[in-house]
């Protein structure tokens, strides 16, 4: 037998049999199938495009473009004055809006460096720590419909309610609240503040443990995301992931302790990895563990702050707040601890303007993105699903 | 089948009535079941669905059209027949069209062979049981026409797994079906019901009688699920994946088509279930001393309330599984078809043929 020649196309061959018979070849032809996932798609949580290349239901390459939220938020700070963009920063990450606003509001206050009031510090720490739990619930809640699991979803959606009227009630919206202003904030809590959110606590504190029965106890959970999606550390760190897709692969790195700000350091809270014991590290299993843990000790610091926050007489929280925001000529980068990772403001002010000279926007979700082509290499359909559910993202935040 | 001389007269008296060339009464008692069955797919399988699911989620479901949403469904019907019948322009136009009414049609196949009653039953074929088995197979044909004929990747990808999915669960499913079969020693699906009455209820279905027959029968209701594309093995449809699998380009009242199918299809297999392992319409109820609580829930009209009930039963454990339990992936569904299910069924076979033979 012998080869007489070979066509590129479809891995023809033409060979000389023992006979002296001529034969042509021809394998079993495959073609790879380049499969649009979304924009429009229900597992992509907005507006994310993946483009993956298909063997079957093997993704061989997935590519995600990005850019269809794209609100140009950097280029609206340059316009508008530094108060103004707060509100903006609520929508970035639209299911953290506490989060995001603190994070804006700590680099401002560092280039202006003002004294903020105790109590204002907790009841940020407060507001921002239950939007914490509110957004892992959205994050654990969706990542059980993107499995298939319905019922999770709904029942974090109930819990995550009772978060939304607590802070629709001192802040007046339910997402975009516009509440942590640069040295202060815009209203004082209400009287029985603290009582419901002590009630809450010991109200969710039961639900959680019901949810993580329901979903991450459940065998068939634990098979779809065991050992789907590894991430090793040193290539987290690499990709400059954060939050809880960097502690999922191992690290424990948290800005909350790493780089404290407001008044973590007084408080008593871990910062969770996992450790093998019930996911391999890094897969997409450890990622919601982390999301799950992480909620507890957000209950945790939110009773403590309860504790110790001070009650003043006739409080003004706008009283830090300085009566014209112009920051001598400077830079600086104030970061803070999201619930999708660490989210920065890096800002130039020029000394004379009420406008910021530039601010960018460090977003985490966009850098935990940035690592989907690697993750979603020679995996199936239903595992891409399952990381990026397990990557959490905001496409409001990616974008920008 | 004594319980039902009177029933058996007279449906023997309607069968005879013709109104010139035309059987009606023929046609009046094979349509019962079929009509109960149409109607019970429209809108209560739907309505139910909805308010066990939201009942399992902390909601009240459908609450404004009716009485507790009662009318919800039907005025869902109503819209899906004035949304227009969308065909894609790319679309290979009758096998699209062809899917559905392929899917339709088999799945209300099966009805024919389901006995209601000791009297009540389309056709009863002595080799009924093979008959079901064989239909759920037609449906698969409706899965491939309508995926690939709709020319969308999704859809394809949903029927290539519907089919995989559907052709390997035939097999755990028909061998646990063939167990059955061996105890009753029948493929009549009316012999089943025979064999499983008597005066201690429950005491005579082969699951409580017979100490093989939970085997066979946990198997079925895995591998049932699988067949009608239900939660755990919602695959070729996974919302989350696939957009909505093989059916992603329908609309309006061919979309409608497919989720009477589904509904169908799983009333098909709960009342093969109750039928092969739980009696169909024998009274589960005992005759405890004087009291003939047996021979009271005996009878035409209980018969297919029984079965009813049962099928109702199993269906309700069918919604109770999908709100639940997330999905499994392509793979670890064959992974649990070809190395869990099928060699117990096996085993299941072989355990039922010699407790067949030494009993």
């Amino acid at each position: 037998m012998q080869e007489l020649g070979k066509a590129e196309l479809n891995s023809t061959r033409i060979i000389r049999q023992n006979d002296n018979r001529v034969v042509i070849e021809k394998d079993l032809d495959t073609e790879y199938m380049v499969l649009s996932m979304g924009p429009q798609h229900p597992s992509t949580h907005g507006v994310l495009r993946l483009e993956c290349i298909t063997d079957g239901e093997v993704v061989v390459e997935a590519e995600p473009y990005l850019g269809y939220l794209h609100r140009c938020f950097e280029k609206y700070c340059e316009k508008v004055d530094y108060p103004g963009i707060v509100p903006y920063t609520d929508r970035m990450d639209y299911l953290a809006g506490m989060n995001t606003e603190l994070a804006y509001c700590i680099a401002v206050e560092k280039l202006l460096d003002v004294e903020i009031p105790r109590r204002v510090e907790f009841i940020r720490v407060i507001v921002s720590e239950l939007n914490r739990i509110a957004s892992h619930l959205v994050a654990i809640g969706t990542y059980g419909i993107d499995l298939g699991a319905f019922t999770p979803f709904l029942f974090c959606f109930r819990d995550r309610e009772h978060i939304l009227n607590l802070l629709e009630w001192i802040s007046g919206a339910r997402m975009l609240y516009n509440y942590i202003w640069i040295g202060g904030l815009s209203y004082d809590v209400p009287a029985d503040f603290k009582k419901r959110v002590a009630e809450f606590v010991t109200y969710f504190r039961p639900k959680a443990l019901e949810l993580q029965k329901l979903l991450t106890e459940n065998e068939i959970f634990v098979k779809r995301t065991k050992g789907v999606g590894i991430m090793p550390a040193e290539v987290a760190i690499n990709y400059a992931w954060s939050g809880p897709m960097l502690r999922g692969s191992g690290v424990k790195w948290d800005l909350r302790r790493n780089d404290p700000y407001s008044v973590y350091p007084e408080l008593d809270f871990e910062v969770p990895v996992p450790d093998g014991r019930f996911s391999d590290i890094g897969d997409s299993l450890s990622r919601h563990l982390v999301r799950a843990w992480e909620m507890d000790e957000s209950l945790k610091i939110i009773e403590q702050c309860l504790d110790k926050m001070p009650e003043v007489e006739g409080f003004n929280s706008r009283s830090a707040i300085p009566k014209k925001i112009r920051p001598k000529a400077g830079e600086v980068y104030g970061r803070a601890e999201n619930p999708r990772g660490e989210v920065g403001f890096y800002i130039v002010s020029d000394g004379k303007s009420t406008k910021p000279l530039r601010c960018k926007a460090r977003s985490s979700c966009f850098v935990n993105l940035s690592a989907m082509k690697d993750l979603s290499k020679g995996q199936l359909i239903p595992d891409l699903v399952a990381i990026i559910g397990s990557i959490d993202i905001v496409l409001g935040e990616v974008d920008r | 089948m004594s319980q039902s001389p009177s029933l058996n007269t007279w449906s023997e008296a309607l069968s005879g009535f013709y109104i010139g060339w035309l059987p009606l009464g023929l046609l009046i008692v094979a349509a019962i079941p079929l009509v109960f069955i149409a109607l019970y797919a429209l809108t209560y399988g739907v309505y139910g669905e909805r308010k066990i699911s939201a009942f399992m989620q902390d909601r009240l479901g459908p609450m404004e059209v009716g009485p507790w949403g009662l009318l919800q469904t039907l005025a869902d019907i109503l819209k899906l027949l004035q949304k227009e019948d969308i065909v894609p322009t790319v679309a290979d136009k009758f096998l699209f069209v062809i899917g559905p009414v392929i899917m339709f049609v088999g799945s209300f196949m099966a009805f024919a062979v389901l006995p209601f009653g000791p009297a009540f039953i389309g056709a009863d074929l002595n080799v009924g049981l093979f008959y079901a088995i064989g239909i759920v197979a037609f449906e698969v044909v409706g899965i491939l026409a309508s995926g690939w004929g709709s020319n969308n990747k999704w859809a394809l990808y949903g029927a290539i797994r519907s089919v995989a999915q559907i052709v390997s669960y035939e097999i755990p499913a028909s061998i646990a079906l063939l167990c059955g079969a061996m105890m009753a020693g029948s493929l009549s699906m009316q012999q089943f019901s025979v064999m499983q009455a008597g005066p201690y209820g429950f005491i005579h279905y082969y699951l409580f009688s017979n100490p093989i027959a939970w085997l066979p029968f946990i198997i079925y209701l895995i591998s049932s699920l699988a067949e009608t594309n239900r939660a755990p093995f919602d695959i070729p449809e996974a919302e989350s994946e696939l957009v909505a699998g093989f059916f992603t380009e329908y609309s309006g009242m061919k979309f409608a088509m497919f989720f009477l199918a589904e509904y169908g299809s799983m009333f098909m297999v709960s009342a093969i279930l109750s039928i092969v392992f739980l009696g169909g319409w024998a009274s589960p109820l005992p005759n405890v001393g004087g009291l003939a609580l047996n021979d009271l829930t005996s009878g035409p009209a209980w018969g297919a309330f029984w079965i009813i009930m049962k099928g109702f039963f199993f269906i309700f454990v069918q919604m109770w599984l999908r709100w639940t339990l997330p999905r499994l992936r392509v793979d670890q569904l064959m992974y649990l078809c070809w190395k869990v299910l099928t060699p117990f069924s096996f085993i299941a076979f072989v355990l039922t043929a010699v407790w067949e033979i030494y009993k």
